[in-house]
């Protein structure tokens, strides 16, 4: 057996046994593309995602619900980051996947590209959105790659609050006024179907779903999980005492799920292609503020070079087992 | 109190009232600034930074809204939110150099904040020893929030200061454009007089010094020049802002004043 | 080469121009017109009496901002008391190729256990 072969049947084995790939492994380059492109997609999500969000920080109608989304958006930053350096493991630079991003050569969630139009989507995005994210998420917590998957397990706990803030505001809403009840309704409606189209095209068209279930980089199909998302919300709806814009909509007792109507994919390929409400906005501002940035990057980087003598005070005395505290750790909380 | 008048009493809780909002505002309108920046920062690790310090002059903003509230005899001010919401421009109690914009300058940011953490640190080690039980607590906590605030402000102006050419010009700018707005954090009033002699205030004359050696010693390391005084402009205490402030508060309240009464 | 801990080996050269063309690092740089910040590999004490744990990297231009960047970012729910940062270039790591003669001879060393031992009954341990 020649060398590559002989890699090729131990990385086999390896997902086989349902054992972690980590980064120095040797891996076949289609497994290791298809990862960069979907962890950078996800990464370009979560920032890209802090701006329909971003938008009513200043806007949020009481303290309380301005610091929670503070601290929601934050986490996505924080997401984003912890995705890139996943991606980073695997042989490609932060620099270069937000380069794709701006080139539009990367692609991100299509559900960013739609607006924020009132209070109630800060509702809608933490319900709809972020519980189909997390339905999407959950499994890659146990994805083949080690990097990945503990990247996921973070972010899978930090967003658990982020799906039932969601929940509350609407649960809020549609108890209070009118104005408030028909604010959240408008919301759900609007959100919905982008929302089933989180999950990706029919299993059907599915290009990458065979290839990335046996690499155990996925573990579901998208219409499980979407079957699955469905069957969670009918009843949460009702909770919240709102509809879901779908008539078709009904108990199946013989498949034992919800059947629901027709989606229209022709408008998700619409946004993926580009042409949805606000794909231009967004990339815009992300660019601007990748710009208008450089030269706070660069001058960190010259003052940086300046001083890299020892660049660390801990350098020539690294950190050893019996020496804890390499920096000054009373900052670090 | 005991032996107190009651009418000196009155007197004593309005001070504090007063003196708490004024504190509550600073922190209230900076963290508005700083929440503006949400998806706009130079780099993703700044992001999560900018939204840290927000979040803790948020939190600072609604312990000292709580306790004005508890205070205020207004039956309209109720709770943190009516008096963030419900409150004019004329009533807010911020100081100038908090609601001066971001105009998307990273370096403007910073060098607000490291003039303003300069202040709030001494402000909140003398205020943590305060008379007040509910301004001490809040101060204890707050101290060392703006220790951090400080040094990581001091520590972006050294780099852009020291950096490129690019940012020393441009961080020179801001630090001159901002330091007119620095004279009003420093001075006293009679308000200031009556809750200092009682050991509740601190009186801002004692903080200049510090604030004065903190901030002299980050310009010098940054390699800008210290700016000499120049004009004062308004009077934030006295509820005469600056122009910046309207706009902010009109974006802040519109959806709040939409639903009067609503809950969220 | 980089021999970080959580990095490729190597390079690997890449045929997707949607990785290896468009998105060279030489042309990014060009783009930014300066170095990008140093990848820092970061470590978290979770709390007293525990080792520090890897948990992630981040980028900085110097080791003072990572671990100011590190606190905000790995830290902001109490989940530490204590950071490193490394710069990642800083270390060195095992390679793969190596894992036989690295780690098998350890593994017939079973005496090395506790479990290796038997303890009569009702002894505690």
């Amino acid at each position: 057996m020649d060398a590559e072969a002989d890699l090729q049947q131990h990385f086999d084995e390896l997902i086989e046994a349902d054992v972690r790939i980590e980064p120095r492994d040797w891996m076949p380059e289609a497994y290791r593309k298809t990862l960069i492109r979907q962890i950078a997609q996800h990464a370009h999500s979560e920032i890209i995602g802090m701006q329909p969000e971003g938008n009513w920080i200043t806007r949020a109608p009481s303290l309380r619900r301005k610091a929670i989304l503070m601290a929601k958006v934050q986490d996505e930053a924080g997401h984003g980051q912890y995705l890139y350096s996943a991606a980073e493991t695997l042989g490609i630079s932060r620099e270069q996947m937000l380069h794709l991003l701006h080139a539009g050569k990367h692609k991100y969630s299509s559900i960013f590209n739609y607006p924020t139009l009132s209070w109630a989507d800060m509702g809608s995005i933490g319900w709809l959105v972020d519980g189909a994210a997390i339905m999407n998420q959950v499994p890659l917590c146990r994805c083949s790659y080690g990097p990945y998957a503990r990247a996921m397990i973070r972010v899978c706990k930090e967003e658990s609050f982020h799906q039932r803030q969601g929940y509350e505001i609407l649960y809020t809403l549609s108890h209070g006024t009118p104005e408030q009840k028909a604010m959240a309704q408008e919301s759900v409606d609007r959100w919905w179907w982008p929302s089933l189209m989180m999950f990706g095209p029919p299993d059907s068209e599915s290009s990458h779903t065979e290839q990335s279930m046996a690499w155990k980089i996925k573990r579901h199909t998208n219409d499980e999980l979407r079957q699955k998302f469905v069957d969670m919300c009918v009843q949460q709806a009702e909770v919240l005492g709102l509809t879901l814009p779908d008539p078709d909509l009904a108990w199946n007792e013989e498949r034992g799920h919800y059947d629901f109507g027709e989606i229209d994919w022709d408008e998700l390929y619409r946004v993926i292609k580009g042409n949805g409400p606000c794909n231009k906005q967004r990339l815009d501002l992300r660019v601007a503020a990748h710009d208008n940035g450089r030269w706070v990057r660069e001058a960190a980087s010259a003052y940086a070079a300046k001083r890299d003598k020892p660049a660390t005070p801990d350098r020539d005395n690294p950190a050893t087992p019996g020496r804890d505290n390499p920096a000054t750790p009373e900052r670090v909380a | 109190m005991t032996g107190t008048p009651p009418d000196a009493r009155a007197q004593r809780t309005a001070d504090v009232h007063e003196y708490t909002l004024r504190l509550a505002d600073d922190s209230l309108i900076l963290s508005h600034r700083l929440a503006e920046w949400a998806a706009h920062a130079p780099q993703l690790e700044e992001d999560l930074a900018l939204t840290n310090i927000g979040l803790d002059l948020l939190g600072q903003a609604r312990a000292l809204l709580t306790y004005a509230a508890e205070l205020g005899d207004d039956q309209k001010y109720r709770d943190e939110d009516d008096l963030a919401y419900l409150r004019s421009e004329q009533e807010f109690r911020c100081c100038l150099l908090v609601q001066q914009p971001n105009d998307d300058d990273f370096g403007l940011t910073m060098v607000r904040q490291l003039f303003f953490s300069a202040y709030q640190v001494p402000l909140f080690e003398r205020l943590s020893g305060s008379k007040d039980a509910t301004l001490a607590a809040v101060a204890a906590k707050g101290v060392k929030e703006a220790r951090y605030h400080l040094e990581h402000a001091s520590g972006w102006v050294i780099r852009l200061g020291d950096g490129t050419e690019e940012s020393h010009r441009r961080v020179q700018e801001s630090v001159d454009r901002l330091w007119p707005y620095v004279g009003e954090l420093f001075e006293s009033d009679e308000l200031l007089q009556r809750l200092g002699a009682v050991g509740i205030a601190a009186e801002p004359a004692a903080l200049h010094q510090v604030w004065d050696d903190a901030v002299t010693r980050v310009l010098t390391e940054a390699t800008l020049t210290v700016p000499t005084a120049v004009f004062k402009p308004g009077t934030g205490r006295a509820g005469r802002h600056s122009e910046a402030l309207g706009f902010l508060l009109a974006e802040m309240q519109y959806l709040h004043r939409l639903h009067p009464g609503a809950r969220w | 080469m980089s021999t970080s801990a959580d990095w490729p080996a190597r390079r690997q050269g890449s045929e997707d121009p949607s990785v290896a063309d468009e998105g060279d690092d030489a042309q990014a740089r060009r783009d930014r017109g300066a170095e990008p910040w140093a990848l820092f590999e970061v470590f978290v004490r979770a709390r007293r009496g525990l080792s520090h744990n890897h948990v992630g990297s981040l980028h900085a231009p110097d080791p003072t901002m990572a671990l100011q960047n590190a606190r905000d970012l790995y830290t902001r729910r109490q989940e530490g008391v204590s950071i490193w940062v490394v710069r990642s270039t800083d270390i060195t790591a095992s390679s793969p190729d190596e894992k036989d003669a690295f780690f098998e001879p350890a593994a017939d060393k079973i005496y090395r256990h506790p479990t290796f031992y038997d303890v009569p009954d009702g002894v505690q341990m």
